[in-house]
């Protein structure tokens, strides 16, 4: 790492923008976050439910594959072929006896141990490998497991804390809220390819500050309003976090004169896509980050893993995996399929988000030199935050992250 | 289908030009961005979405964009003219391939295929988006009219969004 610069603050209340689009820096985040000692988010184990089945995925920039075994138990490999090293897994889903790499038909079993190498002892006494090659050594590179009903974790670091002590008690209990052991179903995928920074979709939910003011669309029909009640949590480590809201009312308040964009009369031709019912105790909206790689979206009945596959240090992949739990009736699955509508590469809401990371993106890229202004609500942060002027969140994550990236 | 439900087979022919005209009108419109016209095109209880190829082919219901009736793309139009915050852009759709799967009395279904290039500033237009149209047309007094019109698409992927129709 080149040391012509250095962070422009002690505290994180400046964030460099050469954080966004240097190439060495990226590298540096693949090799001690996303590779290093975190758990990010694969797979929901309703996408492999029985044996052989399996899903291509991604741990950062890399593609690894999340495979159902015989005895039913998960594991997650790195798609290389340990030979010369082809992406042997082509396809997003799909069921396999065992793994074969196409090219020289190198076979592993479904837990990606070695178990066949062809021509192994040679064709008519020639050739073939060495005496001294043993299967066992080349195995596919196998990462660590975690799954908590239902969602499945992966590490390439072997000394990583359990799941439940990586997630804090706090986040963990928000966790559970949606995945309380019910049985899953998807409902479908949505995929965007996004010309911004990977960070830039973390900051982005960690920003309650942007929701009041971007998001007309959110903010007219009273779904998630600075005006409204709201809580924030952040973990100990500062790396993960997640905002509570409760529906308001669509009217002008003294409160939320300031929101410039809040349209009074805006109704919808068909009310039947903002037709949420209760589901949870508490909370119409609670969104979640968990760091590195994934946000929990549940707004009021949609629900939706946002996986964030890096794409270089200049673009990333959201890959959306919505659900629902498999005792759904049928109205329930209808209300999550409409309200889907808010969400993804054509969301109601999330349009803005995607087209302003853009524009970040855009500006950042031509003054890498230059610094971004952290300072709502103070200069530190706090584990609880009654109230969504702040941005808090985004400093603890840097907190979190110049401690990993030592910058 | 039986019973004089089905008409002649030589109209096949017969409706091709009509047919042609009022994709030629529907592309038009939305390429000429006269949006607040798009819902016109369709019935009032109209089925339109935008969905993945992979959601599709896998029977799985999520569709990036789900439209229940007219109402819906009326609020869709309403997105793209006062709420959704985006960077300028043009999108131009070409279909071909106008397959007639079936004709009825009172509806034809119709399999098309689409591009639409996306043309964003300082930058080369480029393809956005290629798929299928699963067309169903209502044929009533008033013309002709989108029953149902699902774009199944190819790629996985959207380039960033997905804001104007196709």
């Amino acid at each position: 790492m080149s040391t012509r610069w250095s962070w422009p603050s002690k505290d994180a209340t400046r964030l460099p923008y050469r954080v966004y689009s240097d190439p060495e820096i990226y590298e540096r985040e693949q090799e001690r976050i996303f590779c290093g000692a975190t758990w990010n988010y694969v797979a929901l184990e309703a996408e492999i439910p029985e044996p052989g089945d399996f899903k291509r995925s991604f741990v950062g920039d890399r593609s690894v594959v999340v495979l159902r075994a015989e005895d039913k138990s998960v594991h997650v490999v790195e798609n290389r072929c340990a030979h010369r090293g082809a992406q042997f897994c082509q396809t997003h889903l799909g069921k396999m006896r065992e793994i074969m790499c196409p090219y020289h038909q190198w076979t592993y079993d479904l837990t990606g141990r070695l178990i066949g190498v062809p021509f192994r002892r040679g064709v008519k006494g020639q050739g073939g490998m060495p005496t001294t090659f043993k299967l066992e050594e080349h195995g596919l590179r196998r990462l660590n497991v975690a799954c908590r009903n239902g969602v499945v974790f992966a590490s390439f670091a072997s000394d990583i804390e359990p799941l439940e002590e990586y997630f804090s008690v706090e986040i963990l209990k928000l966790f559970d809220r949606v995945f309380d052991g019910r049985s899953l179903k998807v409902l479908g995928y949505s995929r965007q390819l996004t010309p911004a920074n990977w960070k830039l979709v973390i900051e982005n939910i960690k920003d309650p500050y942007h929701a009041s003011l971007l998001h007309v669309f959110l903010l007219s029909f009273g779904l998630n309003r600075a005006d409204q009640p709201n809580r924030l949590v952040i973990d100990p480590s500062g790396r993960h976090a997640a905002g509570m809201t409760w529906r308001g009312e669509q009217k002008r308040t003294t409160e939320n004169a300031e929101m410039r964009s809040l349209i009074e009369d805006l109704k919808l031709h068909d009310p039947s896509m903002l037709a949420p019912v209760k589901e949870y105790e508490q909370y119409t909206i609670v969104l979640m980050t968990i760091w590195p790689n994934l946000v929990i979206q549940q707004q009021s009945n949609t629900l939706a893993m946002r996986q964030l596959v890096t794409r270089g240090p200049e673009a990333f992949e959201l890959a959306w995996t919505f659900f629902g739990y498999a005792d759904d009736d049928e109205a329930m699955t209808q209300r999550r399929l409409r309200q889907a509508n808010l969400m993804g590469p054509a969301g109601f809401v999330s349009i803005d988000d995607s087209e302003v990371m853009a524009f970040v993106q855009q500006g950042v890229r031509q003054a890498p030199e230059a610094d971004g202004v952290i300072e709502m609500d103070g200069a530190g942060w706090e584990a609880e935050t009654p109230h969504a002027v702040t941005e808090g969140e985004i400093r603890a994550m840097y907190a979190h992250y110049r401690r990993v990236m030592e910058l | 289908m039986e019973g004089g439900r089905r008409r002649p087979r030589e109209d096949a022919a017969a409706l091709r030009p009509a047919l042609e005209d009022f994709y030629a009108e529907y592309l038009g419109c939305l390429n000429e961005e006269r949006f607040e016209e798009w819902p016109e095109f369709f019935t009032e209880d109209c089925l339109y979405k935008i969905v993945p190829r992979e959601n599709f082919e896998r029977g799985l219901p999520l569709a990036t964009w789900l439209c229940e009736s007219k109402g819906y793309l009326k609020d869709r139009v309403v997105a793209i003219r006062k709420t959704a915050v985006y960077a300028p852009r043009y999108i131009r759709r070409i279909v071909s391939g106008i397959r007639i799967l079936r004709q009825d009395r009172d509806e034809i279904e119709v399999r098309a295929d689409y591009a639409a290039l996306e043309t964003l500033l300082d930058e080369l237009t480029r393809v956005f988006n290629v798929g299928v149209y699963h067309d169903v047309i209502a044929r009533g007094d008033d013309g002709l009219k989108f029953r149902q019109k699902i774009c199944v698409f190819d790629s996985t992927l959207v380039p960033n969004s997905l804001i104007y129709p196709l």
